[in-house]
């Protein structure tokens, strides 16, 4: 997934399967205040370090490009990319993150975590407006994340385990939690939990609020103007509460449907900055070699995704290990990522992408890339070559989201052909494909990517529990694998309080699933933001341009 | 023109306008339904988030949960009271976001087709006057290039050239945004980024015209008319325009009439590739978001556009020629 929006998925349990999770007893950690400083600390000095280079200078227009044009600005009801792109801007949230998902103040000035992690304090900034005048207080909050797990496609999951949501006062916010949720201190980002005002949203059906589409927020830019298939015009809050922040007047987010034009509108200038690697990555060598134009490949560490191959269990060829293993043995890594994207990101073996480095099992794949290996493991499953070189004949399904897809499954029937299996690519747009999958099962494998999110317990469960096979769910567990053993460690992971033995859970899932191959995880592209030279912190967290921008000068 | 006539004509297609509209409607509203996944199923893809409670609360509150026929019939309902519905997908009225993208698709439309129409007619008639020699041949080849050329190639090429080498016009959008020009100013700004977009429009269509016109211009020249015009002592070239292009134009402005709903077609690509915020990137989305609600308003609106072009070319063709009446 490169250059397109990209689905950026995550766990999917239903509120009635968290609660039957089994917790393993483990020695429980407190995520202290204090400990969180310290890493704070150091988190804020590496971030702010290209910032210490120049004076930020005020005034200037900065525009933004995205590919496709958001349905809504505020991340309350979807999620899709283009409305994470521009949602911070106006709405924030309680905490932000260094590039490490080390949690910075946004709203919440402090936050501190129970030693059993089922009790949540933050203290809220004071003084802060919302862009109305009113003044924004806990009552917010606890309005805001109440809604969130009802109506949020993974708040409701994220939020699960919260019980009670209590304002003891107007700046202190507490979550009481029925049992640990160790991610869930990384899920206060304002794309992912946006802060909204109660005042505007009470009462109202959320999803048809006039406010959905001409936001009010605390944020360093206020919504101005939303011409419809062309642009969105933000204007600089003189009241933000983070001053002099923030720098540039104006914020025009731009919308150019055709990457080939997105290159022209960087090489122009007309546009100033695009992240997720806005133009196809064939043009990239030639704005590489555009003086103007600047590369940056930080602040895309909220969320990494992982380009899969996805096998259906329930299809006769591939319910058999030793088919899945040939298909392993048939495939190079390396070649897929430097052939079908173009050598940018790298490749994965492990169902946790190497971006998410504590969890990530970095052991190659037990089946090697040998061709001879797989020729002989599909004479042993007793499908031998025929007369024309054939063993059997399937289709191949690719996510048309990105355009790696298409080409991912042109390398695989090329290779493929020279185990004797016989690939047909089947072509379809992005709905008619969820349906196929999730809800016909209709295919026999697929190329597909995978979000892994800031954690595995939200981006990765709900691809290999078992409980979590549901028709008609997109981005479920689609190979429908189930081992009891992976169910285990998976809900053990989720309300491991532990760290050190979280990971340990981590890696013990990953090594079963690279065993099983129910799937094979190729590669995690890298995400490439571009910026004309006069654009500086950009991306200074771990969600880089889709952060609040307020930081952004131009000079 | 006979006031009396020209009434006539525009009753009939307003009457023939009734059924098409409704067939559009019909025909368009089953063949989505036909087509796999549903608004839901896209904005889970496009989400990568979705839970089975989640599921079932979208198609809620996009009614996909209602038998069809009963969403049929409550959107010919909604039609019946001229409101073309809300798209949920947007939050918007139907109205709201085709009306604010329609001026944009008409000025683009016919800007398109009087720079194809008045070129083609041009081109045709040089070539029909040189016929066989080096203007014709000249011509001929370059009509036949622009008619083998795509229109985004075209249009991405003269980016390329025009706006990325020369530097002289805007590589898309309709106009410079947050720009604070009004009136003139403004006009110009709009007729910048006009250009491009219309050439890369046009193109394919000066290439049909041309022919058509050489070839039409051709055929009528060989007519005892013509024969008795020059017998009479009118000059070639009063010749050439008062009595051959004016009885060759009949079939081009039908041939015009007819392309007018394949140019709002090739106007998704045009519009793609010049980030130009029309109806056709508008109508390419829904499709894609299965956001039916809002295709069938554009095709309704279009449907209409396309029969006003036609009335309006019936019109012209009783101007052109007084015995072509209404049947």
């Amino acid at each position: 997934m490169t250059s397109t929006p990209n689905p950026i998925p995550s766990l999917t349990l239903t509120q009635t399967q968290t609660q039957t999770l089994t917790p393993i007893a483990a020695t429980l950690t407190a995520i202290t205040r204090r400990a969180s400083l310290g890493l704070l600390l150091a988190g804020a000095l590496l971030a702010f370090a290209p910032a210490l280079h120049a004076e930020p200078t005020r005034g200037g227009t900065l525009t933004l490009l995205l590919p496709s044009e958001p349905t809504a600005l505020v991340t309350v009801g979807n999620v899709a990319t283009p409305i994470l792109s521009v949602s911070a801007k106006v709405t924030e949230g309680l905490l932000k993150y260094d590039y490490d998902l080390n949690p910075q103040p946004q709203l919440a000035t402090a936050w501190q975590v129970s030693p059993d992690g089922t009790v949540y304090t933050f203290t809220l900034r004071q003084g802060v407006k919302w862009h109305d005048g009113k003044p924004f207080t806990a009552a917010d909050v606890a309005f805001s994340i109440g809604l969130l797990k009802k109506i949020h496609p993974r708040g409701r999951n994220t939020f699960a385990n919260v019980s009670a949501i209590e304002t003891p006062d107007d700046h202190t916010v507490v979550l009481r939690l029925t049992k640990p949720a160790p991610y869930l201190i990384r899920a206060f980002v304002a794309t992912e939990t946006p802060i909204i005002p109660k005042h505007i949203f009470d009462g109202a059906d959320p999803l048809t609020n006039p406010a959905i589409s001409a936001p009010i927020g605390t944020g360093p830019y206020k919504f101005k103007e939303w011409v419809r298939g062309s642009h969105i015009v933000y204007e600089r809050n003189p009241d933000y509460w983070d001053k002099p922040k923030p720098y540039i007047d104006r914020l025009i987010v731009r919308v150019v449907a055709d990457p080939a034009a997105a290159a022209i509108a960087f090489e122009t200038g007309t546009v100033d900055l695009g992240y997720r690697t806005p133009v196809p990555l064939a043009d990239l060598a030639r704005l590489k070699a555009v003086p103007t134009l600047r590369f940056e490949t930080r602040g895309n560490s909220y969320s990494y995704n992982v380009t899969r191959l996805e096998f259906n269990l329930d299809e006769p060829h591939f319910k058999n290990e030793k088919v899945r293993q040939a298909v392993a043995h048939a495939i190079d890594r390396n070649v897929i990522l430097k052939v079908v994207n173009y050598g940018v990101g790298q490749v994965a073996y492990s169902p946790i992408a190497p971006g998410l480095k504590t969890y990530n099992d970095p052991t190659p794949s037990p089946y090697a890339f040998d061709l001879k290996r797989a020729n002989a493991l599909l004479d042993e499953a007793g499908y031998p070559k025929g007369a024309d070189g054939v063993r059997f004949r399937v289709p191949l399904d690719y996510n048309p989201i990105g355009a790696d897809g298409a080409r991912l499954a042109d390398y695989l029937r090329t290779t493929l052909a020279r185990t004797g299996i016989a690939v047909t690519v089947r072509s379809q747009d992005a709905s008619a494909f969820i349906k196929r999958v999730y809800t016909d099962r209709d295919f026999a494998f697929t190329t597909n990517g995978a979000s892994n999110l800031f954690d595995p317990t939200v981006g990765v469960q709900r691809l290999y529990w078992s409980r979590n096979f549901i028709k008609g769910v997109p981005f479920s567990n689609g190979t429908h694998y189930q081992n009891p053993q992976v169910d285990a460690l998976l809900e053990a992971a989720a309300v491991e309080n532990d760290p050190a033995r979280r990971v340990q859970l981590f890696k013990e899932f990953q090594q079963i699933v690279a065993r099983d191959v129910p799937d094979l995880n190729l590669y995690q592209p890298e995400f490439i933001t571009i910026a004309n030279q006069r654009v500086h912190d950009h991306s200074l967290t771990a969600d880089g341009v889709e952060s609040n921008l307020a930081d952004v000068y131009l000079q | 023109m006979n006031p009396q006539r020209a009434a006539r004509t525009l009753g009939l297609s307003v009457i023939q306008a009734i059924p098409t509209i409704i067939g559009v409607i019909l025909l368009s509203f089953f063949l989505l339904q036909a087509v796999p996944g549903d608004a839901a199923d896209v904005i889970a893809a496009e989400s990568g988030s979705a839970t089975e409670a989640g599921m079932a609360a979208m198609r809620s509150h996009f009614g996909l949960d209602r038998p069809v026929l009963q969403q049929l019939e409550a959107y010919l309902g909604n039609l019946a009271s001229l409101n073309l519905g809300v798209s949920p997908r947007y939050n918007l009225p139907v109205s709201d976001l085709i009306f604010s993208r329609l001026g944009n698709t008409v000025l683009l439309m016919f800007s398109a087709l009087g720079c194809a129409l008045a070129a083609g007619i041009a081109l045709g008639a040089v070539m029909a006057s040189f016929v066989g020699r080096w203007p014709d041949r000249v011509l001929s080849l370059a009509a036949l290039l622009l008619y083998s050329t795509p229109g985004f190639w075209l249009g991405l090429m003269a980016i390329i050239l025009l706006s990325v080498q020369l530097g002289w016009l805007p590589p898309g959008g309709v106009s410079t945004i947050g720009s604070p020009a009004t009136g003139l100013a403004h006009a110009l700004d709009v007729a910048r980024h006009l250009v491009l977009p219309t050439l890369a429009l046009a193109g394919f269509y000066v290439a049909i015209f041309a022919r058509l016109t050489r070839a039409a211009m051709l055929e009528v020249s060989r007519q005892d008319f013509v024969r008795t015009a020059h017998a009479k002592g009118l000059a070639p070239a009063a010749v050439a325009l008062r009595h051959v292009l004016r009885n060759a134009l009949i079939p081009v402005t039908t041939v015009a009439g007819l392309n007018f709903g394949t140019l709002l077609g090739g106007a998704v690509v045009v519009e793609t590739v010049f980030s130009w915020p029309g109806l056709g990137r508008l109508a390419y989305e829904s499709v894609m978001a299965r956001d039916y609600v809002v295709l069938m308003g554009i095709l309704v609106l279009s449907s209409l556009l396309v029969i006003v072009a036609n009335i309006l070319v019936d019109l012209l063709q009783t101007l052109l020629d007084p015995r072509i009446r209404a049947h």
